[in-house]
């Protein structure tokens, strides 16, 4: 097939069939130069992020949300086209009909929507409540199904942040291919997929994919539709490079007006763009300024991007967040990089329009980078707090060269697989939960088998890691089973319609769980088995407290005895949640991240026998506790990374904060010197690693005095935010984590 | 064979070139005022290894050095222990890692000699420019940094001379001048480091109820030592 607006692009098998890859390896320039070539923001950028700016500081002083629609539910038609300022706009398309205002989308769930208005002064009008009354939300779904222990398990915050109240989000539609082949092509190969179907047994299987097919052929018209409110025909393939952005835009935002997931990515473009700028470009039609300008504005309308939240999501995930995640680099599977001129012209965003948390900009690193974008990546790091570094490695390999990461770490082939989020248990809670046979001493409420406390003077490894192991056993068919219940609901009352219509009919779908509390517990049984742990009792017999005597081996510190303890309990969890079928066959994954959560997990958990103190948060994702890294930075990052990827698909996120002083004594030494680190990180095959470069000093002052400080960025677990969003308990928690100084 | 370990830190970015393992040996004969770690003087204090259990250690962080960067030995004085230092070293460049010393120089021995044929870099801390400064605010000689340094250039071992920049005791141009001199005639010499004073320190003297002599200078501020590194 041929079609005018592909003129000058090599052929190959994607024109007969979608395969967005195949159009990228044909066709991309990789670049192995520095940054030399990039150009400054224009002058109407800066006049337009200066209007942004405004915005951004109006919102803050609304409290976060300048302003909601109540009555109007958010879907890729509902809203009239809505500008920052049109004239000046080279990328076009808000969520609603004003800037900042949000929308609701009580599809996930009614009573989200109702309380999320209400938390900052609003009421959801009654015609929306009206439109609900007779519908079934994907929450009144699970609320149906849910078992007595699975209310239970979530009541006492053993699992956590479940996507039972709103959209599940953790799919990335390929959004490439509607610039590549245009609407009108995409339906057409639906409509055979569909028609393909009427070979197969009409079973519960099929006509499910039945039904699917034909929301997903209706929602790529009112994709159509949208892009004809803002006066684009996105039928046909874009014609030019301002166009692939604009198609791909759009139907990004198609999707985040239908779908208000927690995570949001937005997949792998800038490299699938440089094709349509190179092309641009040797015909004399668009200059490099050029060319930035239309990254510039496209990222301008990504940090736009906004959900009406509630507080208590906000606890969970703080800084109102939408993980717009790109990656950027990586390599090929034939050994060239994927790194274009592209690559550095979306980081450069981060100077053209200052530092910003979204999109959550994710470098696939590998060793054999070019040496030029590595040390550019090292620079935006120490300049900007603002990216996170994942191993292009590791994950290549199983995923291919055309995979994406959704939220923070979880990687997938872009639009052949998509993922059922989890959230997470907290493991340290189980622990303590199996410690005293059953009970939860943080709720009051007895939960999973019933046997007796465990009894003597002190606790006994062997006795206590049998325990556990009974616990997780219980833990994780409980888990699976309400991950079952969460996404059967979701698919049958909340279908991602756009974003499934961007992938292949035939998907993978992968089931993400993860873990909270990692390092606690490895820590409490390295005290268990190489200290002494006495136990303190209640009345009843419970314990309460634990008073710990004597060192013990403590995780990040390169030391095996203890490593290798949270190592293994990752490997077991796993295992144990293998063998409980999942939903629609996807595959188990198992994360090691916690987002800001890890404070909610730790107020939520008793005293544990590592010495942390009741209502303590945990560290971060799979960070080792605070303060207790006692040989370095380096042999914190080794201890991480024995955490084995292959337990762990769905990703291990560390968070790294180094002093500049310690770093190196100038910006040159502390680039080179950042890519070794990050280079030696991975070569021991970790898998994630956020960078901030700033000193605790900084916290505090913006801590004291935000106004100061509004554009403060910091990675935090596994995305970034602005510190100012950040609950004042989460920025505690943020300043009080171990900072790698100069010694 | 063990050495006296005051502490090992597992990422140096600031002590030689590029990422390196440092090592704090225990013991010190110098008792300079502006010292940060007065717990590394007590020759008898720290931790006993042999030259085999720091270079397993070593190994474990070899995929961070990249091309420039190995282990940096600190102290305390290492020279203190140039035998331990010595073999450690050697054990070291058998698994191709880069060598650096950290060291006052005060102390030309054999053993010295042979710990340097193992070194790839020394940082050499001149302290002062002059007997003076010397004389008052280390009790150690000059000359003998200068014999040492003489050596070094003998040798053609590649050399960064490092100072820590006390406001009222070395921050003026003259002294500038001299380590500027300094640097010229010895050819071994290829970098010359200034570190600001700091007093993060005065907590370990609190604990171990020591006076810290220089408790009364205020930490030079960053333009001043922009300004001096500027006259290097």
């Amino acid at each position: 097939m041929r079609h005018k607006n592909w003129n000058g692009f090599q052929e190959g098998i994607w024109q007969d069939e979608i395969n967005v890859r195949d159009f990228i390896q044909k066709n991309y320039t990789e670049y192995t130069g520095d940054a030399g070539f990039l150009a400054k923001a224009t002058e109407r950028t800066s006049t337009l992020m200066k209007k942004v700016e405004a915005l951004f500081a109006l919102e803050r002083q609304f409290g976060g949300v300048l302003d909601i629609d109540t009555a109007t539910v958010s879907s890729l038609t509902s809203f009239s086209p809505g500008y920052i300022d049109q004239p000046n706009e080279i990328i076009v398309g808000l969520q609603t009909n004003r800037p900042l205002k949000r929308a609701v989308c009580p599809f996930g769930g009614i009573r989200m929507a109702r309380q999320a208005c209400e938390a900052y002064g609003y009421k959801l009008s009654e015609k929306v409540e009206e439109e609900f009354r007779y519908r079934t939300t994907h929450n009144d779904g699970v609320f149906r199904a849910y078992t007595d222990e699975m209310r239970q398990a979530r009541k006492c915050h053993v699992i956590t942040g479940l996507p039972d109240a709103y959209g599940r989000g953790r799919i990335i539609g390929d959004y490439r291919r509607v610039a590549l082949y245009g609407i009108d092509r995409l339906i057409e190969e639906k409509k055979k997929d569909k028609q393909a179907l009427s070979d197969l047994p009409f079973n519960t299987v099929n006509i499910r994919i039945d039904e699917e097919l034909f929301k997903q052929i209706s929602f790529l018209g009112k994709l159509k539709e949208m892009a004809a409110m803002y006066g684009f025909d996105i039928s046909e393939p874009a014609s030019n490079a301002r166009e692939a952005v604009q198609w791909t835009y759009f139907a990004y935002l198609g999707a985040i007006k239908e779908q208000n997931g927690a995570a949001m990515s937005l997949g792998r473009v800038a490299t699938f763009f440089d094709i349509y700028f190179e092309r641009d470009i040797k015909a004399g039609i668009l200059t490099e300024e050029g060319a930035q300008e239309i990254f510039d504005d496209f990222v301008i309308k990504l940090r736009m991007a906004r959900h009406l939240r509630t507080p208590e999501y906000n606890e969970l995930f703080g800084g109102d967040p939408m993980w717009i995640t790109e990656a950027v680099g990586g390599m090929g599977e034939d050994g060239r990089t994927l790194v274009t001129k592209s690559s550095f012209r979306i980081l450069n965003t981060l100077y053209t329009l200052g530092s910003s948390p979204e999109p959550n900009l994710t470098v696939l690193w590998s060793n054999a980078l070019p040496e030029g974008f590595k040390k550019f990546c090292a620079k935006v790091s120490a300049d900007t707090d603002s990216i996170q570094y994942e191993n292009d490695d590791i994950m290549r390999p199983i995923y291919g060269d055309d995979y994406a990461i959704a939220c923070c770490v979880s990687a997938m082939k872009l639009g052949k697989q998509m993922q059922f989020f989890g959230a997470r248990c907290n493991l340290a809670k189980l622990l303590l939960i199996a410690i005293n046979g059953g009970y939860d001493h943080t709720s009051g409420m007895k939960i999973g088998p019933q046997m007796e406390p465990l009894q003597g003077d002190k606790l006994d490894f062997e006795e206590v890691d049998k325990r556990f192991g009974i616990y997780m056993e219980w833990l994780s068919r409980l888990y699976v089973n309400t991950m079952n219940v969460i996404h059967y609901m979701h698919d049958k009352y909340c279908y991602e319609k756009t974003q499934m219509a961007l992938h292949d009919t035939s998907v993978e779908r992968l089931m993400a769980f993860g873990i909270a509390g990692l390092s606690v517990v490895a820590d409490s049984l390295s005290a268990i088995k190489y200290a002494s742990v006495k136990p303190v009792r209640d009345s009843n017999g419970y314990i309460t407290e634990y008073i710990t005597e004597g060192d013990f081996p403590k995780f990040g510190n390169d030391d095996d005895r203890v490593d290798l303890i949270a190592k293994d309990v990752t490997h077991r969890f796993i295992t144990e949640l293998r063998k409980t079928p999942t939903y629609r066959g996807a595959i188990h994954t198992l994360s090691v991240l916690t987002i800001t959560s890890n404070v909610m997990y730790g107020k939520n958990t008793g005293a544990t026998p590592d010495g942390r103190k009741a209502s303590e948060p945990f560290a971060p994702g799979a960070n080792p506790m605070h303060n207790r890294e006692e040989n370095g930075a380096l042999a914190s990052l080794n201890s991480v990374a024995k955490i084995s990827y292959d337990d762990c698909r769905d990703g291990v996120s560390n968070t790294f904060s180094i002093t500049p002083d310690a770093l190196g004594s100038d910006s040159e030494e502390r680039i080179t010197n950042l890519v070794s680190i990050l280079d030696g990180y991975f070569k021991k095959n970790a898998h994630h690693i956020n960078i901030n470069v700033l000193n605790r000093d900084t916290l505090i002052k913006a801590y004291e005095d935000p106004d100061s400080y509004p554009n403060l960025t910091i990675r935090v677990s596994g995305y970034a935010v602005n510190f100012n969003k950040l609950s004042r308990e989460q920025q505690r928690e943020v300043i009080s984590r171990t900072f790698h100084e100069r010694v | 064979m063990t050495g006296r370990v005051h502490s090992l830190q597992s990422l140096g970015a600031v002590d030689g070139p590029g990422i390196r393992y440092v090592v704090f040996m225990q013991g010190c004969p110098l008792r300079c005022a502006c010292c940060h770690n007065p717990d590394t003087w007590d020759f008898d204090g720290g931790v006993e290894y042999t030259p085999d259990e720091i270079a397993e250690k070593v190994m474990k962080y070899r995929d961070y050095f990249g091309n420039d960067g190995g282990i940096t030995v600190s102290g305390g004085e290492p020279l203190i222990q140039a035998e331990f230092v010595c073999e450690l070293f050697d054990l070291c460049h058998r698994n191709g890692i880069n060598t650096c010393l950290d060291t006052s120089g005060c102390i030309l021995n054999d053993e010295v000699m042979r710990l340097l044929e193992v070194t790839d870099r020394v940082l050499l801390d001149v302290k002062y420019t002059d007997c003076d400064g010397y004389d008052k605010y280390v009790g150690a000689s000059y000359e003998r940094v200068i014999s040492f340094l003489e050596y070094l250039d003998k040798k053609g071992i590649p050399t960064t001379l490092r100072q820590v920049t006390i406001p009222t005791l070395n921050d003026d141009e003259e002294n500038l001048k001299r380590l500027s001199a300094i640097a010229k005639k010895y050819n071994c010499v290829d970098k010359v480091e200034l570190l600001p004073f700091r007093k993060i320190c005065q907590m370990k003297y609190d604990k171990m109820r020591i006076e810290f002599p220089l408790a009364h200078i205020p930490e030079p501020d960053k333009t001043t030592m922009e300004k001096l590194n500027g006259l290097i």
